[in-house]
């Protein structure tokens, strides 16, 4: 695991109306790294995702990928960078079949180049591609699970696909926004309500709390924190206890 | 749309046959391919006899200009129900069309089989640029800016009297003879909806209904947004150049007409009673209402009127259209089910 | 020194045709193509009831806009909350209503003669040595005050808080109990009677036609897209940009070019700056 930063973010501020939803956020992610960012409902987790794919544009700030300024780039200028991103509120194609889902990131000019996630380079043919993504995340192939209509997969499945939208796109970095899971060989952002998982598999987090970064570190430093706990449990009491449900 | 009356539910299910004619099971017996050929037969026949049905000179010139509108529709549903960009300016199409046609004609001395493909792709370049600014933004962007462009165009033409100003440019080329002019139309209209059909049950379909249903997703999956609103828009705004180039040389003339409000309202009002999202449905709305507007046309500008609030009440009360429910009928039972 | 008072008098009354158009969109989203046609249906409803009615003309204004503002409101109420949320049907409604309007006041409403209104004063006054008609100068009062009063109403009137309230952030008025549905019909009430004021203020200074209908929507578009949808600050401002930008046009080059001004406007616009002088940059935002 080389130690460069792939990704450095750098100041980001934004706001809505009157409402601050990211006061001045920086960190950076080394390549090959899973890096977690937790918080809880409204620290701005998901502001900040779409400030540095450029789904939305941030106040202020920068954004470097290996060295590059990609600030004011079209996101899917960034996504064809190989930094993907899944969404919260998933909304697949419920009427097709689950491998038609990816034809979409397999149209894309990275796709073509790559051959998209575990491809020898050029694409071959879409539908055979999208199967294979789907297999290798976990779509029992002789169930025909891959086949089956998205509506009739559960939830899991769904993430699942997601992320296999990302995989498409043979990404460098995958930022997860509340999506569980454990790939290799990438660099993984994953934001997480969840804590207990997201602690096990991230080798460093960041805690985001009303736009703030309260905490970065070793997620055993970082479960020690007075502000931590504060912010997420509103009293001292440990962060081994299961987290609240809901979404972030 | 399954309303409960008491215990009892109503159901809608594929027709066995439909089911048995998906995939490669079209072809297994003649049961299943008449079931799939018989309504496109028809209609491709259908409109290939009409001119042969109604020799008069009179409804053979309807059914060129039924042809036209048909053009103008299939691009608008193309772009509103697959695309998800509402056109409110047909008009633009037909005078971007129009008017290189008449210029290509008359000061260049091109002739017919020259001027019309030339009208056709330059036209859509055009009018694609024309449209470029509002392909990145919203919907509402690209609706008010198609309602613009004709009527501003018109105007300007009007008030700097340029490209013939209100007398329009004379002089255009005709067809050889009727004949050609009538077959080469509805031949055009019939490759078009096929060809727009092939076109959506494509993969390429899928990024299309993509940048309309979910258009995060698309930019997400590292695809530019724009250059596929722009591929849309260059063929919806390439049938209505090619409708546009058609109808200057049947009335051998090009003016400001052609920005005329008919062509804006009628697609849409053809599209809408004839069935949105079938891209059959917006020809046999021509069908319908080009010929009772040929019958209004004593009455004025009524006739945009009665366009307008027959489209109104159609979408007031959401019907969904001629072929929608037709299709429906033709693919689906239905039956009432205990609860 | 003429094109000083020329280009005010011109962008008064743009930013008395857009305020309507803009207050609409920005409460309620809702593209009201159908401006025009209640402009022009304010100008006949005055017309026939001073020169039919025989009505006293102030009477005939208040009676006027009272009956535009319902007409708007039973615009939304009737068509367009049947397709609130569907943007496609909501533009086509919306498009279709004003054209059957305008066109069949082409067809039906204006024959023979000539539809004027009366001028409110008559005569003309000189300021600095340009002559300047009387009613043009009412132009810019009314203009000055409709858009004071907006403002004090949207800051210091309940309503006109919740109004802004929701141009601001839908979902947050809604969660403040504003109901959005009856936000939006007083919206197209206000719009519509707005439009009539404009119709009212500039109907004097020429004939009633239905091309000032489709004037009046394209210079209201105009000025609403350079302001920024939805911002009535950006409204004001546009409509003295283009308002002197028009004037100049016409004074240095020539008198046909003023809706060439409009056009280069939108498409300038469109390409520099999308969301306009003070729209907020929502296309780029994450729909939710």
């Amino acid at each position: 695991m080389k130690l460069e930063p792939i990704l450095q973010v750098k100041n980001v501020k934004k706001a809505f109306g009157g409402v601050q939803a990211l006061v001045d956020v920086s960190f950076s992610v080394n390549e090959g790294e899973i890096f977690g960012v937790i918080g809880p409902n409204g620290s701005g987790k998901t502001t900040l995702i779409n400030c540095i794919t450029s789904f939305i544009r941030m106040d202020s700030g920068k954004v470097f990928y290996r060295g590059r300024d990609i600030s004011h780039h079209a996101p899917h200028k960034i996504a064809n960078l190989g930094i993907t991103r899944t969404f919260q509120i998933m909304r697949p194609y419920y009427s097709l079949p689950a491998y038609k889902n990816l034809i979409i990131p397999l149209f894309s000019p990275r796709a073509k180049r790559t051959g998209g996630w575990r491809g020898g380079g050029k694409l071959g043919d879409r539908d055979a591609v999208g199967i294979d993504i789907l297999e290798e995340i976990g779509f029992e192939r002789d169930s025909f699970v891959p086949y089956k209509m998205a509506s009739s997969l559960p939830t899991g499945y769904l993430k699942r696909l997601e992320l296999a939208r990302c995989l498409a796109l043979r990404p460098e970095i995958i930022i997860c926004d509340e999506v569980f899971s454990e790939m290799d060989g990438i660099t993984l952002i994953m934001i997480e309500h969840r804590l207990r998982e997201l602690f096990r598999v991230a080798q460093r987090v960041m805690v985001l709390n009303f736009g703030e970064k309260i905490a970065e570190g070793k997620p055993e430093e970082v479960m020690e924190d007075e502000e931590v706990k504060r912010a997420y449990l509103g009293s001292d009491r440990s962060l081994d206890e299961p987290s609240e449900g809901g979404k972030g | 749309m399954k309303p409960e009356t008491g215990e009892r539910r109503r159901e809608r299910l594929d027709r066995g046959i439909k089911v048995r004619t998906e995939g490669i099971y079209a072809i297994s017996s003649w049961e299943e391919m008449n079931y799939l050929l018989v309504p496109r037969l028809a209609l491709i026949v259908g409109m290939l006899i009409l001119p042969l049905a109604m020799p008069s000179m009179y409804w053979q010139r309807v059914i060129s200009i039924v042809c036209i509108y048909a053009l103008l529709a299939l691009g608008f549903d193309f772009l509103a129900h697959f695309v998800g960009l509402v056109s409110l300016g047909g008009a633009l199409f037909i005078g971007v069309g129009g008017y290189l046609a008449a210029i290509l004609n008359t000061s260049l001395g091109f002739p017919i089989a020259v001027t019309i493909p030339i009208a056709t792709i330059g036209g859509a370049i055009i009018c694609t640029l024309l449209l470029l600014p509002a392909l990145p933004l919203r919907g509402v962007y690209f609706a008010i800016v198609t309602l613009m462009y004709p009527l501003v165009l018109l105007r300007i033409i009007e008030a700097l009297n340029i490209l013939g100003g209100t007398e329009g440019i004379l002089g255009v080329a005709s067809f050889p003879n009727r004949w050609v002019e009538q077959y080469l139309i509805i031949l055009m209209v019939i490759v078009s909806l096929f060809g727009l059909r092939r076109l959506v049950n494509q993969d390429v379909g899928l990024v299309f209904r993509g940048v309309k249903d979910n258009d995060q997703a698309v930019k997400a999956s590292g695809l530019s947004i724009t250059l596929y609103k722009s591929i849309a828009v260059f063929i919806a705004s390439g049938l209505g150049c090619l409708g546009g180039a058609f109808l200057a040389h049947i009335y051998m003339w090009a003016g400001i007409s052609q920005f005329a409000l008919d062509f804006s309202i009628l697609p849409i009002a053809a599209t809408v009673i004839g069935g949105g999202g079938t891209l059959v449905g917006p020809i046999v709305g021509c069908l319908i209402l080009v010929p009772i507007s040929e019958l209004l046309r004593a009455f004025g500008t009524l006739r945009i009127v009665f366009y307008a609030l027959i489209l109104t009440a159609f979408i007031v009360v959401r019907s969904e259209g001629l072929m929608v429910y037709a299709q429906r009928k033709y693919h689906q039972f239905e039956r009432w089910v205990r609860v | 020194m003429d094109i000083l008072i020329y280009g005010t008098i011109n962008s008064f009354s743009l930013a008395l045709m857009a305020i309507g158009f803009t207050l609409v969109y920005g409460i309620s989203r809702l593209p009201n193509f159908a401006h025009g046609a209640l402009y022009v249906v304010t100008g006949f409803l005055v017309w026939s009831f001073i020169s039919i009615l025989g009505v006293h003309y102030i009477a005939g204004i208040i009676l006027s806009l009272v009956i535009t503002g319902l007409l708007g409101a039973a615009i939304y109420q009737f068509v367009l909350i049947r397709v609130r949320g569907m943007a496609t049907s909501e533009i086509i409604a919306s498009y279709a209503i004003g054209l059957a309007i305008l066109e069949g006041f082409r067809w039906g409403g204006f024959k023979g003669m000539t539809y004027t209104l009366p001028v409110f004063i008559e005569g003309s006054i000189e300021i600095a040595g340009v002559p300047v008609d009387l009613q043009r100068i009412i132009v810019v009062g009314i203009g000055a005050v409709v858009v004071a009063f907006l403002w004090l109403f949207t800051h210091y009137n309940k309503i006109g808080l919740a109004l802004r309230g929701m141009a601001q952030d839908e979902r947050a008025a809604m969660m403040l109990g504003i109901d959005s549905d009856m936000m939006a019909l007083v919206a197209m009430a206000l719009g519509s009677i707005l439009a009539g004021l404009a119709a009212i203020a500039l109907l004097p200074l020429g004939n009633i036609v239905v091309e000032a209908g489709y004037r009046v929507l394209i210079l209201a578009i105009a000025v609403c897209i350079v302001g920024g949808l939805g911002s009535w600050g950006g409204a004001v401002l546009a409509a003295f940009i283009i308002g002197f930008a028009q004037i100049i046009t016409v004074a240095y080059i020539a008198s046909h070019f003023h809706i060439v001004v409009a056009l280069l406007a939108i498409i300038i616009t469109l390409i520099l700056r999308p969301s306009g002088l003070f729209g907020r940059q929502k296309e780029l935002e994450e729909r939710v």
